[in-house]
């Protein structure tokens, strides 16, 4: 579905010469969550905005649906960290929502369904008439999320989403993405550089290296489909996995690409 | 607190107006020069009875809305091509800087010897001055377009104008709003400037006249008139940025989240 392929970002400017991503391969399959955790500064961003078509990558190739990327592709949706910045504030709710669609070849009455719908999968049918502004944090970025619904991608890319809201308001999030992700069967690939958060939402972690980033491990998460805030957090799976990843994100900030770094897919032993 | 405020300023301006009757009374200053404030207030009265005095606030109000509206909109489209057309702003900048401080009343030869004291020459004046200050404000705002918002529109899908449109326009507003805001002032200053100079019909005009015919109370009454005028479109243009800008945190105000 989504395949990356020796992916390099150098950022050149003012005679400093930083190369952000070095060489990263990654195949996310349709219909998977992935998440992409690693160090801060690690170039998550980066990576996610050349997956988007956002940044143009200095080397290696990404492909959607084996059409090559090289601008926003229609088939996606971005949701941003600073839901505050992305969310127009000089529009309503549903007019934020529907702007996108509004690009596409939709009558009118198509795209008031795909909003109301949106807005319902989020349970935001209340707020539909009002300003972003004039809602709580984790109330905007649940209007982000029903933007990039409704527009009703085949991947949704979303870039630390859940980094700028309080930890309650994150477990109500993350719930909600595991429930739309089952209910919509999207592929989406998930950024975030919280072990729990990617090891609870993630069908598959990719663990990145420091910068120059590499991928460090890619690790399957067996834990059950049906996954919950009080049960799932407190299983011994859970925490060994947790660990796992703790461990190698431990090892990639000291630069050691150690021997234990696996490119499988096969979870860690039990 | 609000009417706290209203009545002290009430007080205020009537205390100013019982000083201007006052201080020529009193003989501090000459009658014939400065007036007090009950016999300009009767030539006010007198004016807003002659059909001439109608007739001249028509002309400069032509000559003003034509003239910022030719302004507003030449000042808007030049800062966005300016803005979003590439290396188009570096190449402009030096120009700008150049031409933006000159005075309009400099172009004063200019008007009367392409247009005489046809309305033309007032436009002149009146959009050269204004332009400015529309186009340079519309040059900040669509600087501060929002990284994020601009990268949300792309991601998207949303295309050049669609982003002109949605995201930039949006973003320049406030900005332009204020360059509207002192470009209908400035417009103001430049018709009766250019009436009073050149002689072409208006209020400025008006002035001249009443000052060569030593109608000395008639004149402050047009010049109460010019000042109340300025008064009005200032109040008149605050109005018009806070209905368009209600979603701008400058005009919401602070939200209960």
């Amino acid at each position: 579905m989504l395949d990356v392929r020796g992916l390099k970002k150098v950022y050149e400017g003012s005679g400093r010469r930083v190369e952000a991503v070095r060489d990263l391969t990654f195949t996310v399959e349709a219909g998977e969550l992935v998440c992409l955790v690693g160090p801060s500064g690690c170039g998550k961003t980066t990576l996610l905005k050349c997956v988007g078509g956002l940044l143009t990558p200095t080397a290696g190739q990404v492909t959607l649906a084996d059409r090559p990327v090289s601008g926003p592709p229609p088939g996606m949706a971005f949701v941003f960290q600073e839901y505050g910045r992305s969310l127009f504030p000089w529009m309503r709710v549903a007019e934020n929502i529907e702007l996108p669609l509004k690009q596409k070849d939709l009558t009118k009455s198509r795209r008031r369904e795909l909003v109301a719908d949106a807005l319902e999968s989020v349970g935001l049918t209340d707020a539909a008439g009002a300003y972003p502004w004039q809602l709580s944090g984790g109330m905007q970025q649940r209007v982000a999320i029903a933007r990039a619904l409704a527009y009703e991608p085949d991947v949704l890319l979303m870039d630390e989403p859940f980094a700028a809201v309080d930890a309650q308001t994150r477990a109500d999030l993350e719930d909600l993405v595991r429930r739309l992700w089952r209910e919509r069967g999207m592929t989406i690939l998930f950024v975030t550089h919280d072990i729990d958060e990617a090891v609870y939402l993630g069908e598959r972690v990719v663990v990145l290296s420091a910068s120059p980033t590499v991928v460090q491990e890619q690790l399957k998460v067996d834990l059950p489909d049906e996954r919950d805030q009080l049960h799932t957090r407190v299983a011994p799976r859970f925490a060994e996995l947790r660990t796992h990843v703790y461990e190698q994100i431990q090892a990639a900030k000291r630069g050691t690409p150690e021997d234990a770094v696996t490119k499988s897919d096969t979870p860690p032993p039990h | 607190m609000r009417g706290t405020n209203a009545a002290l300023g009430a007080a205020g301006l009537a205390a100013f107006l019982a000083l201007g009757e006052a201080v020529p009374r009193l003989g501090l200053v000459k009658e014939a020069y400065f007036p007090p404030t009950s016999r300009i207030a009767s030539a006010l009265g007198d004016e807003l009875a002659d059909g001439g005095f109608w007739s001249a606030l028509g002309d400069t109000l032509t000559g003003w809305a034509i003239g910022l509206a030719i302004a507003v909109g030449a000042g808007v489209v030049v800062g966005v091509l300016v803005s979003i057309v590439p290396y188009l702003r570096e190449a402009t900048a030096s120009t700008i800087e150049f031409l933006r401080p000159i005075p309009s009343v400099a172009l004063i030869p200019l008007a009367v010897l392409l247009y005489g004291t046809e309305l033309k020459s007032v436009l002149l004046l009146v959009v050269y001055a204004s332009f400015w200050q529309v186009l340079i404000q519309t040059l900040y705002g669509v600087q501060d377009v929002d990284p994020v918002a601009e990268e949300t529109a792309r991601s998207y899908g949303l295309g050049t104008w669609a982003r002109v449109r949605h995201v930039l326009w949006p973003t320049a507003l406030p900005y332009v709003m204020t360059g509207v805001r002192l470009a209908a002032a400035v417009a103001l200053i430049l018709a009766i400037t250019a009436e009073l100079v050149i002689g072409a019909p208006g209020l400025g005009q008006e002035i001249a006249v009443a000052q060569t015919s030593q109608a000395v109370p008639e004149m402050y009454a047009l010049i109460v008139v010019a000042g109340l005028l300025g008064l009005l479109i200032n109040v008149g243009a605050r109005a018009v940025e806070r209905r368009a800008l209600a979603w701008h945190q400058s005009v919401r105000g602070e939200v209960a989240v």
